[in-house]
């Protein structure tokens, strides 16, 4: 109870501590000190420990089931095991909000500690503009969502916390993803800062190249979390389905890709200014969207906890104001930075980026409309209509084959020019990608001219990669990463055109065939656990060489909150996943059972990661110069 | 005249302006094409004509009205005006269950049956879709 009190006056401190330093920071402006003072850093520090000393008390308060927290009392349980005790003080709107909180503050501590050799107009400006944004989440965790209400007479029991976020990938989903989505705050103040202070340059770029990086490279293991998590707890054994909540992730790390490409440019050549920046401001509303249509409760998900309009309309309101903000510091500033003295040539890696950000810009514009479409007929038409995966497979497929072609030859361009040879190797590279092509598509067995081509498109960036790989460039992070992008679209492709499903309603002791394998519903059994009561159905599995494979797939009757939930048993090679969930019908005999082989799964996961891993060599190496 | 070099620009331009039409069109044109309707019960029984693509339906799975056999699974979604029969094999969600909210997805092959694809899965056992509340609530 006092630590909830604690937690509480810790988070008015902070927001004194920021609306102090704004002031400090605005004073300081005006008089041009040339020196950021050590007390402003120090504040800094304050107030990223006046948040964690909060976030710490709520987990202290989720920990000892302190139910007179109206947070804990609303998500919480005694029977709940420890980690999920822990993991549910940001399975909430509230505490998820206060990590929202930390990391936004942490991200400034972190950006002032990475800047010391800046001019010191362009930091003081980072800090003003980014205390802006603290001190307005501030104010909504202090006025909408503050996680340490009381409630009177103190209850005995909490109400628990969802079982579908009982999971160990959902417990470190939220934290990871949250760097890489609120890490973008940090891109959003540092460019308004540089418009300002005229600093949009060569050394602008190195400075925040870091913090494009860091967001990118969690948002991709947040959102790739997130996929796991859905692939096996869901129970519908897909890995992305276009979701609106899968969607607004996707959205700024689109954004953030686009500008990962942009920021080199303009390291290197100083072009794309106005652009780039551009990039920074988008990529940060879109987080922001993302907040909005998720915690507003306009989209049902997972992630839609309580639902309070006045949430919504803040976050709405804020964005507002933060958009018409860089809106007017761009129209003002925009003829002081922006010349642009040197021309493109069109073979030229200039080029590549320019047509790299045109097909970013375009898919994401498809996700865009994608989900905000039915928000937009249903305030104004009033017509309830979802937007489904046809309409992205149709608009987005298609626009993959140039895509990757030009991201296969877009790293061997050079700056400013660029002469091609056209040796033997590249007529072996194309040699090999037409074979293995017609050989993945004979596999299949489906004859798509459409089909083959994204075939083509896709292990022509494999091999083009591999190629550059063995030549032990410079840039090994970026072809790394590319390598990583062009596994991941062979296997989501051959994922989705070769796996196999079948659903039946049965009883214990019938069976079912699949393709060459039979499945055979063995018994049932129940075992009671803490917190929930599990029943299992003991399934064996005779492949094509009669070899028995036993799965045990689960379903979870939760006691408090009372709910069912599935969970899936996975066995996993290395060329195919064997998935398989059971649920049930209330006073009914037949088991729903759902088979499913998914080919090439634990690639997707595992090219995701290569993806990432390109990220963090590009990060850490320090000395060499990153480049695209 | 125009030099070379404007006169290149205008093509650039034009072809731009062209492309950037072209997707549009062809952007709602497929978003028209792939939308699903969401309908409750009274609202197909009011329609005149029974579409031919692919449409939501929901309200609340009828009493006593859920049949099970080896591949099918058959019951009756109503929101206490009027009633659809229901086909579906698939997977059910787990929350799904007689007197509580469904949302079936499918094709209608008259005003009163659909052959049903998907039934959507939902998070918790509070949460009811906004459009079934909203049916139900009118």
């Amino acid at each position: 109870m006092i630590i909830s009190q604690l937690g509480y006056y810790s988070l008015i401190f902070g927001l004194l501590t920021s609306i102090f330093i704004f002031f400090n920071s605005s004073v300081q402006i005006k008089r041009n000190d040339t020196v950021i003072s050590s007390k402003t850093t120090g504040l800094i520090g304050f107030q990223f420990f006046f948040v964690f000393i909060s976030f710490i008390s709520l987990i202290y308060s989720f920990i000892i089931s302190d139910f007179s927290n109206e947070t804990v009392y609303s998500n919480s349980h005694t029977t709940k095991p420890l980690f999920y005790k822990i993991t549910g003080t940001w399975g909430n709107h509230e505490g998820s909000l206060l990590l929202w909180l930390l990391v936004l503050t942490g991200v400034l501590l972190g950006f002032i500690f990475k800047s010391r050799n800046e001019p010191s107009n362009y930091r003081r400006l980072t800090i003003l503009f980014h205390q802006i944004i603290i001190i307005g989440f501030f104010v909504f965790v202090l006025k909408t969502s503050n996680p340490f209400n009381e409630i009177f007479p103190v209850q005995t029991e909490g109400l628990g916390l969802n079982p579908i976020l009982q999971d160990p990938a959902l417990g470190i989903h939220p934290p990871i993803l949250y760097l890489g989505y609120v890490g973008t705050s940090i891109i959003f103040s540092a460019a308004l800062a540089s418009m300002i202070s005229n600093y949009v340059n060569k050394s602008w770029a190195k400075n925040i190249k870091f913090w494009i990086l860091f967001s990118w490279i969690f948002l991709t293991g947040g959102i790739l979390l997130g996929s796991i998590w859905a692939y096996y707890e869901l129970g519908w054994g897909g890995f992305w389905f276009w979701d609106p909540v899968e969607n607004v992730s996707l959205m700024p790390w689109l954004s953030l890709t686009a500008l990962l490409h942009c920021i080199v440019t303009l390291e290197k050549r100083e072009l794309f200014k106005k652009w780039t920046i551009v990039l920074c401001i988008i990529t940060f509303a879109l987080s922001m969207v993302g907040t909005f249509l998720v915690r507003s409760g306009i989209l049902n998900s997972v992630h839609t906890f309580a639902n309070d309009p006045s949430r919504g309309i803040y976050i709405l309101t804020f964005l507002l104001v933060l958009v018409l903000l860089s809106f007017v510091i761009f129209t003002i500033y925009e003829k002081k930075n922006f010349i642009q003295k040197s021309e493109i040539f069109p073979l030229s890696k200039e080029t590549a980026v320019l047509i790299n950000n045109w097909f970013i810009l375009y898919f994401l514009s498809v996700v865009l409309i994608g989900t905000i479409y039915p928000i937009f007929l249903d305030v104004i038409m009033d017509e309830q209509i979802s937007v489904g995966p046809p309409f992205y497979n149709k608009l987005i497929l298609p626009f993959l084959i140039p895509f990757v072609l030009f991201m296969s030859i877009g790293p061997s361009m050079r700056w400013i020019k660029t002469n091609f040879k056209i040796g033997l190797k590249n007529f072996l590279i194309i040699f090999f990608t037409l074979i293995f092509s017609f050989i993945t598509i004979y596999f299949i067995g489906k004859k798509n001219v459409f089909l083959l081509l994204l075939f083509v498109g896709f292990f022509y960036l494999l091999l083009k990669s591999l190629d550059q790989l063995r030549q032990r460039t410079k840039n090994f992070a970026q072809i790394l990463s590319h390598s990583g992008f062009s596994l991941l679209l062979i296997s989501i492709l051959l994922n989705s055109f070769s796996s196999n499903e079948t659903i039946k309603n049965i009883q214990v002791g019938e069976s079912f065939v699949l393709k060459n394998e039979k499945i055979i519903f063995k018994k049932i059994a129940v075992e009671k656990e803490k917190n929930y009561e599990s029943i299992i159905g003991f399934f064996e599995v005779l492949d094509e060489k009669n070899k028995i494979i036993n799965l045990r797939p689960e379903i979870r009757i939760y006691n408090e909150p009372e709910m069912a939930t599935s969970e899936a048993s996975i066995k996993t090679t290395l060329f195919k996943d064997r998935f398989i969930t059971i649920n049930m019908i209330k006073d009914q005999n037949f088991f729903n059972v759902r088979y499913q082989q998914k080919p090439f799964m634990i690639w997707i996961w595992i090219s995701t990661l290569i993806i990432m891993l390109g990220g963090l060599f590009a990060i850490f190496k320090k000395n060499k110069e990153f480049n695209i | 005249m125009y030099s070379k070099k404007v006169k290149f620009r205008f093509l650039f331009i034009f072809v731009f302006l062209t492309l950037i039409v072209l997707t549009t069109f062809s952007v709602l044109k497929v978003l028209k094409d792939n939308v699903v309707y969401f309908k409750s019960p009274s609202e197909i029984n009011l329609s005149t004509e029974i579409s031919s693509k692919k449409i939501r339906v929901g309200g609340m799975v009828k009493k006593d009205s859920v049949i099970m056999n080896n591949n099918k699974i058959n019951f009756i979604i109503t929101d206490f005006k009027n009633e659809l029969y229901v086909t579906f094999s698939g997977t059910v969600p787990n929350l799904f269950e007689e007197e509580k909210g469904v949302v079936a997805e499918g094709f209608l092959n008259d005003k009163k049956f659909l052959v049903a694809d998907k039934i959507l899965a939902k998070h918790d056992e509070n949460y009811m879709p906004p459009e079934v509340k909203k049916s139900l609530g009118e």
